[in-house]
């Protein structure tokens, strides 16, 4: 039996909540889907790692490193996980 | 006896605040042992003793500022503890405990009673605990008053303490030490190569970055080039005891810290990544320690993350070099007589002029190269 994909609602609080943690002070309520990720929240390679660290612990979605390509955008990001996370 | 002493944790460091003590006498302590919480302009530093013993008497009062080498607590060995450490040693200073049920509230001017965890957090996020309404036992503070105070912010350090100690050691360095400055462009395609396939069946917690293998390549390139690794104490080079390199971490908000990664040629590079995962989100925390601070004998500055090819690093007193790696990048590329698309990196080497000279350099640069070639023996 295969359990429903989590809701666009679930993996966006758990992707804000996570880039919350690693980036305090950016104003994420404002974020533009669209934009690439790292350079709006002046976030670094290791920044990133934890980010995606976090996504696993909490989404239960391993990312591997051929698709971080795809989570360049806060947009791209929902898409590629909504398709994989299980709540 | 022994005395353990307000520590010096950099070049720039005079005076430390006393923040919290985590021992109390009668305690015994190990080497490596954390034994009380200091503020300083790089935030709140977990002071590690060097030696072993008992802690006597604690000298110095929380929140009480004393020049570096200020004897803070006495020691005493371990018999001899045996012996003195009865019920009839008073130590000089009694540490608050958490008082009984309803004593008065303490009066204006008293030290503010918090817990150790509110003590911190306060610490933290730069907050005086004297403001606080304490909702513990006698109007003590406790986590959660501070917690509702103050909003969460990007880094528990006061940055604007942390510009003055960047600007009293950056320009220290400018003053006194003639650098010199090398560049050498470093075919990255094998390491990047070997980091994807090492990375792609791994967990994002295993992985490893770039980054731990340009630190292990630096220390083991220092094991054959010494003389980049060490202090210059009035003149006189000093190399290092081991290889502790500094890695520059960058703080959100500006600011800048480059804690050292103890031994680091010995390490394995998952250790290495390990040491270098936790370090930098103690950092950018403000939860350094204190053997972390001082002990750097070289440092590593790594910019390519902001984009730029390169980067001409300032060296931080009294180390004598620092390493600059710039953003790796794919270029077209001359390899055995063709042109290939490879990955390349411009590293730099900013290095002290008293000590060595430019051949020397440029010889370091190229053992990193050549160690950078086969990421295996890292």
């Amino acid at each position: 039996m295969t359990q429903p994909l989590a809701t666009a609602e679930d993996v966006r609080r758990i992707v804000l909540e996570a880039l919350g943690d690693i980036a305090p002070d950016a104003d994420l309520a404002h974020l533009d889907p669209k934009a690439d990720l790292r350079e709006a929240t002046d976030i670094d390679s290791m920044d990133f790692l934890n980010f995606v660290t976090a996504l696993h612990r909490r989404l239960g979605v391993v990312v591997p490193e051929a698709d971080y390509p795809q989570l360049a955008t806060l947009a791209g990001m929902e898409a590629y996980l909504m398709a994989r996370a299980r709540p | 006896m022994g005395l353990f002493r307000m520590p010096s944790l950099g070049a720039d460091m005079e005076a430390g605040t006393l923040v919290e003590w985590l021992k109390r006498p009668g305690d015994t302590i190990r080497r490596g042992d954390i034994v009380a919480v200091v503020e300083t302009q790089k935030g709140a530093i977990e002071v590690e003793t060097f030696q072993d013993g008992v802690i006597e008497r604690l000298l110095v009062a929380p929140g009480t500022t004393v020049p570096v080498g200020t004897p803070l607590a006495t020691l005493v060995g371990e018999e001899a503890a045996v012996s003195t450490t009865t019920p009839a040693m008073v130590p000089v200073l009694e540490i608050a405990a958490a008082p009984a049920a309803s004593p008065p509230q303490p009066p204006a001017g008293a030290p503010t009673l918090a817990s150790p965890a509110a003590r911190r957090l306060a610490a933290e996020r730069g907050i005086e605990l004297a403001g606080l309404a304490g909702s513990g036992p006698g109007g003590a503070v406790r986590l959660a008053d501070v917690e509702r105070a103050a909003p969460r912010r990007a880094a528990g350090i006061d940055l604007a303490d942390m510009r003055r100690a960047i600007t009293a050691a950056m320009a220290r360095s400018k003053r006194e030490i003639p650098h010199y400055y090398l560049g050498s462009t470093i075919d990255l395609t094998n390491a990047t190569a070997w980091l994807a396939r090492t990375n792609a069946d791994r967990a994002p917690e295993d992985r490893l970055l770039l980054a731990a293998l340009e630190l292990k390549a630096i220390a083991l390139a220092l094991r054959r080039h010494p003389r980049f690794n060490g202090h210059n104490v009035d003149g006189d080079f000093r190399p290092g005891a081991g290889i502790h390199v500094g890695a520059a971490v960058a703080i959100r908000g500006g600011g800048l810290a480059a804690p050292a990664i103890r031994d680091t040629d010995t390490l394995g590079l998952d250790d290495l990544m390990a040491r270098l995962r936790d370090l930098v989100g103690r950092t950018r925390a403000g939860h350094l320690r204190s053997s972390e601070l001082g002990d750097a004998t070289i440092t590593v500055t790594s910019l390519g993350e902001r984009g730029v090819d390169s980067v001409f690093g300032v060296i931080y007193p009294p180390q004598v070099a620092i390493v600059g790696f710039g953003r790796p990048v794919e270029r077209p590329w001359a390899v055995s007589g063709r042109v290939e698309l490879r990955t390349v990196v411009t590293a730099t080497l900013a290095a002290d002029h008293r000590v060595s000279d430019g051949h020397a350099g440029a010889l370091f640069l190229a053992e990193i190269d050549r160690l950078l070639q086969e990421p295996d023996s890292l």
